[in-house]
């Protein structure tokens, strides 16, 4: 059996023709769209490192079928940049060294950015910490993460306000 | 220039737009096939009929390889042999590689690898390590290190106290999982991708399992995503089987092993059984003590040798042990062979004296860290080790008085002795813990590197050396080390992938050793072209070669500068070789192995930290609220990346301690094999308050620049977080409890520690000796 699936990834429209039903959203942007920047922890909906955003929120592309994406909205790592400029949260995960090894990286900084978005954690480190605890990173790398997501939520502030760049 | 800043990681920006590539985000060859492993689903059976009928028959299946097809010698083991490729007639573990698929798709391979009929003859199986000491089950002979007269200083002793203490292991649980990829080359060559920090041992496993040279094998590793130790040797066998099907179909192999058959297949930190005598003064100074380590091997020697050397090693921590005895038993089971790990046995050793001086304190009703106070490494002759090697300059001491003090820990403790008055159900505790973790492979022969260093003629640089970068910034480190050198910006070096085609007969980056050994085999090469270059200069310019100095990008030569890209056209123009390598051996290791005596470390690295814990009478659940660390790395090279180190070796410690419980269950398997089941340390798990600071005392450190290796020795600080769940457990009784609580200290087990105390039982029920 197949099925032909159109999503927008990255900006980009897509139409691809599965020949299982069973292919994972993950599988699909590594495999077929050659965007292995999203990275296969567990495989099954516990570690957080394949996290991408689905029409705006965050989701494990481990557990999501590539063939109810239809239609959808997929954002992942490699679309963040605008134009070459860093996104505020990638941005704010090199200042602060949110990272060692890197590998759950892409996951947390697109978790952080569904975070932000959902506007739930607001300025208090307990809640950034509560709201990133899906993601997670071996080499322990929480102090900097935190750090990071708290300051790219003040720059995503203040964008909104104008008030800074 | 760039040595001692606290620059971002070299792979920073590529690590946050996603381009940073790992072997299973490599192009894929077009004829690439996947590979998948058949396991044993029993802990310990003679392999009556291994039926692979329906395996090779499978969607897909182009190759299905036993133990038979292995043309050279079917063993991965590193430090001792006794790790089959693939179990050829008995298996010894319930996850063991029996076989392995090659098949068009990562699907294919493994569903085929699920059809198997295998018929175990069950054998009698020994699965923990009490099973293991009542039958005298041992991977390797037992070994014994004593000082002084322990049996008579006990005797002696005005007070006395026995118990024990068990550790559990702790898996990786790197968040990239074991992989490699092999592609066979034209002349029966195979080059192969692995995720190793030992790309040279990799190298002569293939060489042994194949049966070829080990000129014809390369093996390269730009980055891990995560390794801890469980890709020190464990690499090895995944690559054997990538590069054993790729010889028989001729075809590119990956195999990438999904996280359950990850978690089975692979060994883990070593689980321990501690059981200690200690007798001891009024202050609570330790006059004699016995121990017996009895560690937890698995199947097969794999590397337990060292880590339970190690650990005998580290049983001394901080603290003088006059009369001391420390009896190792390496134990034997029907499980997976535990390996290295962050700190190699050293945490496990330190625990059981940790235990030992939390237990006196609570016998004598002290402060512990008053207890710990009286009983650290002082001057001679209360400066010498068990092993018989002297602590100098110990920082300890005034290390722990400074965080003490910086961490208000005398306030602290008695206000949380005022909360715990108050508050019937939360319960706090606080312990101060330091590290003293030894630097160097107790291997000698394995503190050596090499490098390889090459400058252009437009005066850019190509660095290569053993060492291999699984996130704790070891490459940024060595190429701050040849920019430093030469006098140059950092971005003029560029940092490249370990391969063994680059630098040979490397040692695995492990022992926290990376950058001590790289940076100064990389140094070594930079130093040997500068003086090529300097004559150069000199020559030129009509100076002595001991005038020309480089600086800023720049040569100076008496009156004269040109840039260094200049001085490279100019030695190339004169027919000058721009390329070295660079070697370095730790100096002045002094150690014998059969006797367990001399100095097997070149430097001791410090620490300590207070830990402030708040546990649930009810539940069993906890926090840490507040952990403070000071950390000496000497003369940091990287405070950024130092600092890292100090955070998440602390967080991986704690998960060991705390949450992450490895449970086999009856039958040998091993049940938490997923993040759904074995917890490690989430964001939502950082103390709530959590300082870090560096100590600032003069760096003795003899290595590289005056730094400090930093990889393992934080891990320990994490001991302050069990002892501070302990201190809180024993705050629901009587300040002179103890608490009998295990590791991991899991809600479960603080719940039973807790019950315990209430109905009166607890390590004091059974450990007093009547003095």
């Amino acid at each position: 059996m197949s099925l032909s699936v159109s999503l927008t990834v990255n900006g980009v429209s897509r139409t691809i023709v599965l020949d299982d039903p069973r292919v994972t959203l993950l599988d699909l942007l590594r495999e077929r769209f050659d965007l292995t920047g999203t990275k296969k922890g567990c495989d099954r909906g516990q570690c957080g490192a394949c996290t991408v955003l689905l029409g705006g929120r965050r989701i494990n592309s481990c557990l999501a079928l590539a063939a109810s994406c239809d239609g959808a909205e997929v954002l992942t790592i490699e679309g963040l940049a605008q134009g070459g400029a860093l996104h505020p949260v990638q941005a704010a995960f090199i200042a602060h060294d949110g990272f060692q090894c890197g590998f759950c990286t892409p996951g947390q900084i697109m978790s952080a950015v569904g975070l932000l978005g959902e506007g739930q954690a607001g300025d208090d480190p307990e809640r950034v910490r509560e709201g990133m605890s899906g993601n997670l990173c071996r080499c322990g790398a929480y102090v900097g993460i935190t750090e990071a997501v708290l300051e790219a939520g003040r720059v995503l502030a203040g964008r909104e306000k104008g008030t800074a760049p | 220039m760039s040595l001692h800043e606290p620059l971002p990681h070299d792979s920073a920006a590529r690590h946050a737009s996603g381009e940073a590539l790992y072997i299973d985000d490599l192009p894929e060859p077009r004829d690439l096939l996947h590979a998948a492993i058949g396991l044993s689903a029993r802990p310990h059976a003679r392999l009556a009929a291994v039926d692979l009928a329906a395996v090779a028959a499978a969607r897909g299946v182009v190759c299905v390889v036993t133990a038979a097809d292995i043309p050279g010698v079917n063993d991965v083991g590193s430090a001792a042999h006794g790790d089959p490729l693939l179990a050829a007639a008995e298996v010894e573990y319930a996850g063991q590689a029996i076989f392995a698929v090659a098949a068009e798709t990562v699907r294919d391979a493994r569903r085929a690898a699920r059809r198997a009929q295998v018929t175990y003859h069950d054998l009698p199986a020994l699965l923990t390590v009490d099973d293991a000491l009542a039958a005298r089950s041992f991977v390797l002979p037992s070994k014994t290190l004593v000082q002084g007269e322990p049996g008579a200083a006990i005797a002696r002793a005005p007070h006395r106290l026995s118990g024990r203490l068990d550790l559990g292991g702790q898996d990786h649980f790197y968040l990239e999982g074991q992989i490699a990829m092999a592609l066979p080359q034209e002349g029966g060559e195979l080059k192969i991708y692995s995720s190793t920090q030992h790309p040279t041992e990799v190298s002569h496993m293939v060489s042994r399992v194949l049966a070829l040279p080990c000129h014809r094998i390369g093996v390269e590793v730009r980055r891990m995503g995560g390794a801890f130790g469980g890709k020190e040797s464990q690499a090895s066998q995944i690559a054997c089987i990538a590069a054993l099907l790729a010889h028989h179909t001729r075809r590119p192999v990956k195999l990438r092993l999904d996280r359950d058959d990850d978690m089975v297949l692979t060994g883990k930190r070593h689980g321990f059984r501690i059981d200690y005598e200690v007798g001891f003064d009024d202050t609570g100074r330790i006059l004699g003590v016995d121990f017996l380590l009895a560690g937890h091997c698995g199947f097969s020697p794999h590397l337990s040798g060292p880590v339970n050397d190690r650990a005998m090693f580290h049983a001394d921590n901080g603290y003088f042990l006059e009369n001391a005895r420390i009896v190792s038993h390496r134990c034997k089971t029907h499980t997976v062979s535990n390996t290295a790990f962050r700190g190699f046995g050293g945490p496990q050793g330190m625990m059981a004296i940790e235990q030992v001086i939390d237990e006196i304190s609570r016998h004598l009703g002290r402060d512990p860290y008053a207890v710990r106070r009286v009983n650290f490494y002082g001057k001679a002759p209360r400066n010498r080790t068990p092993y018989g090697m002297e602590v100098r300059a110990n920082p300890l001491p005034a290390l722990t008085a400074r965080l003490a003090r910086t961490s208000a820990y005398a306030r602290r403790r008695r206000e949380i002795a005022a909360f715990n008055r108050e508050n019937p159900w939360i319960k706090r505790g606080i312990a101060l813990t330091p590290v003293k973790f030894g630097i160097s492979f107790t291997l000698t022969q394995m503190n050596q590197a090499g490098a390889l260093v090459h400058v252009y003629t437009d005066g850019t640089i190509h660095l290569a050396h053993g060492g291999t970068e699984m996130g704790q910034g070891l490459l940024v480190k060595v190429a701050q080390v040849v920019a430093n050198e030469f006098a140059l910006p950092l971005e003029r070096v560029r940092i490249t992938a370990t391969s063994t085609e680059q630098v040979p007969n490397t040692s695995a980056t492990a022992a926290s050793s990376g950058s001590d050994l790289n940076g100064a085999a990389a140094r070594a090469a930079a130093i040997t072209l500068k003086a090529r270059m300097a004559r150069v200069a000199a020559a030129e310019f009509g100076v002595p070669a001991g005038e020309v100095r480089f600086a800023n990008g720049a040569v100076r030569a008496g009156n004269h500068t040109i840039g260094f890209d200049e001085l490279a056209r100019l030695c190339h123009r004169h027919r000058v070789s721009l390329s070295a390598t660079g070697f370095y051996r730790t100096p002045g290791l002094a150690y014998d192995p059969a006797a367990m005596r001399g100095e097997p470390f070149f430097y001791f690295a410090y620490g300590a930290a207070v830990a402030e814990v708040e546990i649930d009478v009810l539940s069993g659940e906890y926090r840490i609220l507040r952990a403070d660390l000071l950390h000496d790395c000497g003369r940091s090279l990287n405070p950024a990346i130092d600092r890292g180190q100090i955070e998440g070796g602390f967080v991986q410690g704690a998960g060991w301690l705390t949450t992450e419980e490895l449970w086999w269950d009856a039958q040998g398997s091993l049940r938490t094999h997923a993040p759904s089941t074995y917890k490690i340390p989430a964001c939502s798990d950082l103390p709530r308050d959590f300082r870090v600071a560096f100590w600032a005392g003069r760096s003795h450190a003899p290595a590289l620049h005056r730094a400090k290796a930093v990889g393992e020795p934080p891990l320990m600080l994490a001991m302050s977080v069990f002892f501070a769940i302990r201190d809180a457990i024993a705050a629901t009784a009587h300040h002179r409890a103890r608490p009998r609580l295990d590791a991991p200290a899991t809600p479960e087990r603080v719940l039973l520690a807790i019950a315990a105390l209430a109905a009166g039982g607890g390590a004091a029920a059974a450990g007093v000796v009547a003095a």
